[in-house]
């Protein structure tokens, strides 16, 4: 029984850190005022990239730096349509998650053909960390893991940091709040939605890359299957906060680990009601089941005053 | 006497509208400098080019005789100016100090230093006698102290310049006196001061020299010793301001409406209203005066079914209305001029036919069975257009091509061209000229005189004062007491301070 409670968290935390890894993305973009609904697309279009990459250079991490880069490159496309050109974002991340499965399903197919037989990929695979790893308990589950689950333990407790102990924090929770009343104290507004979109977009392509070269290692046509929106609501039951970010994306990798392990188990239940378990639980999380004081921040407009007349 | 700023031949053109024309302004050092105009004369948006907000079209800003070019407010806060907006630029969840430092670089960048940050607002906050803990979120602070805080923010980057624009518009007016005080002391230690007001008294009572704006030029330029509010006032809107109204004599006939122990709670879930009795009667004018947000619009939204009533009861000519639903209220000759004449008052996006008919389109004579009746629609729309002199090409002018104190007069139309038991107007007059101001309350004062009852909630001391018969001063939701016209301003501003009357003697 303690080995199977082990092999199940473990299990947990290798499937909630792609979540994790999105959701703190979309964190300072929502903080600035911006909701990138589009995670879904970028992250599928690093998927492919990052799987790519390592087919042709055989280094997995030069697949996951691509992958990254691709979905910072994607969310350019969204930051131009909603900051510069004032479009609506959730139809603007609509169309960035059409986008993103049509051109990850056209790369593949280019890239690998139509045969069924997807070739072998350089991919991370577990690596135990030295002494960590024989702690009882947590060894097992925290440090027994693939290598881009260490990297997001590092980078957690850093965006949590910039957001509530720098200046640039200050100016990306503020901006969200009140964008004209940054402009007035000669904050450019723009610049930190620009930059916390493209940071978010390269947070998406990782945790894209981590699905296809982590938790899997091949490309298939539409991956990510809601993950995106999962991590959409992972930043909602976690109240727009990193650390509330990581409980939320536990909470959900959990289910989705609670639906591989009881397809396997031959309960009788039919596994597709297995299947349904994380969406269903999203669901919920959006519906105000858990109570959350759902914060978000006050602003969703375009932000620019200069010379509009109003 | 050196001069601090001057503005030569500024322009600024909008799309339809030609904000500021030529405009030359000059600024002593150390001056208190009154900015004087109707709503719309250009006063604003002059602010908004020297402050960076707005680029001019044509014209030259020099400082300290130095030419200068403000194409932000970044530039703008470097050359020492700083503003204080009308409506305040602060985040309500952050705290007091952050929203000062914001955008500031600490000596730590890019760390955030909030300690230092704190301990220099503390002394400052103190030097200019200042009562706000750095700690406190924005959200807690009284208006008074988010002004304050608003000036505390432009001082600490060092602004020797300060534009402030319509400051005693949200205050009390004890907090008036106090903010003036505290603005000679600034211009004492050298701060230059712009003040933007639309209001002669104060004008009077606290500027330097005055700078008069009509139609986006300047008219005047004056010493306050040199002139008077007569003359202010014709180079301000061409003409003397009527400051008292003609009135029938004050004769209350029967009770038309009476509240009970009205509660009732926020958007937020708060309690908005704590219990509010109040009476208005046939004939009378009843003023609600009260600093903006202490449950004036609660109070409104109760009344016309906008809102739930938790508790007590709403009494219509005897009748029970307590959370009926909008349209039986409406039905029962209640009229509203809402307080927010492009949020609630009007379709925008509609033309002049659909907002007039909005309450009534589905009543005879103007439907039969699910038919219009367009002649009969026409007429009316006609008539009341005619009547309350709207000036539109044509009754199917879309509302947004008409200028906010036409819209008000559609509003005003509409709501008073019903049979009508009980006026319900707020802020009535908020956003328009003095002409339109006016005429918009003789058209009040006339409903007054035709023996019907009138519910007026106002910010605006100066309109309270002029149209009400009795006045009901609310605070914190609940009702301080009920004052005649003939108050003291002192005393009235002590209950709009969250005094009860029997308090203030």
């Amino acid at each position: 029984m303690y080995n199977e409670a082990i092999i199940f968290f473990a299990a947990a935390v290798r499937t909630s850190t792609p979540l994790l890894i999105a959701a703190l993305g979309l964190l300072y973009g929502s903080r600035a005022g911006i909701r990138n609904i589009g995670a879904e697309g970028m992250m599928l279009i690093g998927a492919i990239v990052g799987v790519a990459g390592s087919y042709y250079t055989g280094n997995p991490w030069v697949g996951a730096l691509l992958a990254s880069l691709s979905g910072a490159l994607t969310s350019l496309i969204f930051a131009f349509l909603v900051v510069t050109a004032g479009a609506y974002p959730p139809v603007c991340g609509t169309a960035i998650n059409l986008f993103g499965l049509g051109v990850s399903t056209v790369l593949a197919r280019v890239i690998f053909g139509m045969n069924t037989t997807m070739p072998i990929i350089a991919s991370f695979s577990k690596i135990n960390v030295p002494l960590l790893s024989k702690l009882p308990v947590l060894g097992p589950i925290l440090f027994q893991q693939n290598p881009l689950v260490y990297v997001t333990i590092i980078i957690l407790p850093m965006i949590h940091y910039v957001l509530f102990k720098t200046e640039l924090g200050l100016k990306i929770r503020a901006v969200g709040e009140n964008p004209k009343a940054c402009e007035t104290v000669g904050i450019n507004v723009c610049s930190i939605r620009y930059g916390t979109i493209v940071y978010g977009g390269f947070m998406c392509g990782l945790a894209g890359a981590y699905v296809s070269m982590a938790l899997l290692s091949f490309f298939t046509e539409n991956m990510i299957a809601g993950r995106g929106f999962i991590a959409l609501a992972v930043l909602t039951v976690g109240n727009l906060n990193p650390l509330g970010a990581l409980g939320a994306a536990l909470l959900f990798g959990a289910g989705e680990a609670v639906q591989y392990r009881l397809q396997v188990s031959g309960t009788g239940v039919p596994y597709q009601f297995a299947m349904m378990i994380p969406y269903a639980m999203t669901l919920l999380a959006l519906s105000g089941i858990f109570k959350k004081p759902v914060k978000s921040s006050a602003s969703n407009g375009i932000p620019t005053m200069k010379n509009r007349g109003d | 006497m050196s001069t601090k700023l001057q503005m030569k031949n500024i322009c600024k053109y909008f799309p339809e509208v030609v904000a500021n024309k030529n405009v030359d302004l000059e600024v002593i050092k150390g001056e208190i400098h009154a900015l004087l105009g109707e709503n719309g004369a250009g006063k604003t948006t002059l602010m908004n080019i020297l402050y960076g907000l707005y680029s001019p079209n044509a014209g030259e800003i020099y400082l300290d005789g130095q030419k200068v070019l403000i194409d932000s407010p970044r530039a703008a806060i470097r050359l020492g100016i700083g503003m204080v907006h009308q409506h305040f630029m602060l985040i309500p969840s952050l705290t007091a100090v952050e929203n000062v430092i914001l955008g500031m670089k600490s000596a730590k960048s890019p760390r955030l230093d909030l300690q230092e940050a704190a301990a220099r607002f503390s002394s400052l906050a103190k030097q200019y006698g200042f009562n706000i803990q750095p700690w406190v979120k924005v959200s807690t602070l009284t208006v008074g102290q988010q002004q304050r805080l608003e000036i505390l923010k432009a001082l600490i980057r060092g602004a020797d310049l300060l534009i402030l624009d319509e400051p005693t518009a949200v205050l009390t007016p004890q907090e008036v006196d106090g903010l003036f005080i505290m603005l000679k002391k600034l211009a004492i230690k050298g701060h230059t001061i712009i003040l933007i007001t639309h209001k002669l008294k104060e004008v009077m009572s606290f500027s330097d020299r005055i700078t008069v704006l009509r139609g986006g030029s300047v008219v005047a330029t004056l010493k306050k010793e040199d002139t008077n509010p007569e003359e202010l006032s014709k180079f301000m809107v061409g003409r003397e301001i009527i400051e008292e109204y003609a009135k029938a004599s004050y004769n209350p006939q029967d009770l038309v409406l009476e509240l009970n122990k009205l509660s009732c709670n926020s958007d937020r879930g708060l309690e908005a209203l704590k219990g509010i009795d109040l009476q208005v009667h046939k004939g009378e004018i009843l003023g609600i005066c009260g600093v903006d947000g202490n449950g004036q619009t609660e109070l409104v939204d109760c009344i016309t079914g906008l809102t739930r009533v938790t508790n007590g009861e709403i009494l219509l000519n005897g009748e029970n209305i307590t959370n009926m639903h909008p349209r039986e209220i409406i039905d029962r000759n209640v009229s509203h001029i809402p307080e927010d004449r492009h949020k609630r008052g009007v379709v925008l996006a509609m033309n002049l036919i659909e907002n007039i008919m909005m309450m009534d389109y589905y009543k005879p004579p103007y439907a039969k069975g699910i038919v219009l009746q367009w002649k009969k629609i026409e007429s009316r729309v006609d008539n009341l257009i005619n009547d309350y002199q709207v000036k539109t090409p044509s009754s199917k002018e879309i509302m947004n091509n008409l200028s906010g104190g036409n819209q008000q007069k559609v509003v005003l139309g509409r709501e008073m061209t019903r049979d009508l038991d009980l006026l319900i107007a707020m802020h009535p007059a908020r956003g328009l000229d003095v002409g339109a101001t006016e005429y918009i309350h003789k058209k009040i004062i006339e409903v007054r005189d035709d023996a019907k009852a009138v519910l007026l909630i106002s910010t605006e001391l100066d309109e309270i004062l002029a149209l009400s018969d009795k006045i009901a001063v609310i605070y914190g939701g609940e009702i301080m007491g009920i004052v005649t016209p003939q108050v003291q301003i002192h005393e009235l501003g002590l209950m709009m301070a969250g005094a009860k009357k029997n308090q203030t003697n």
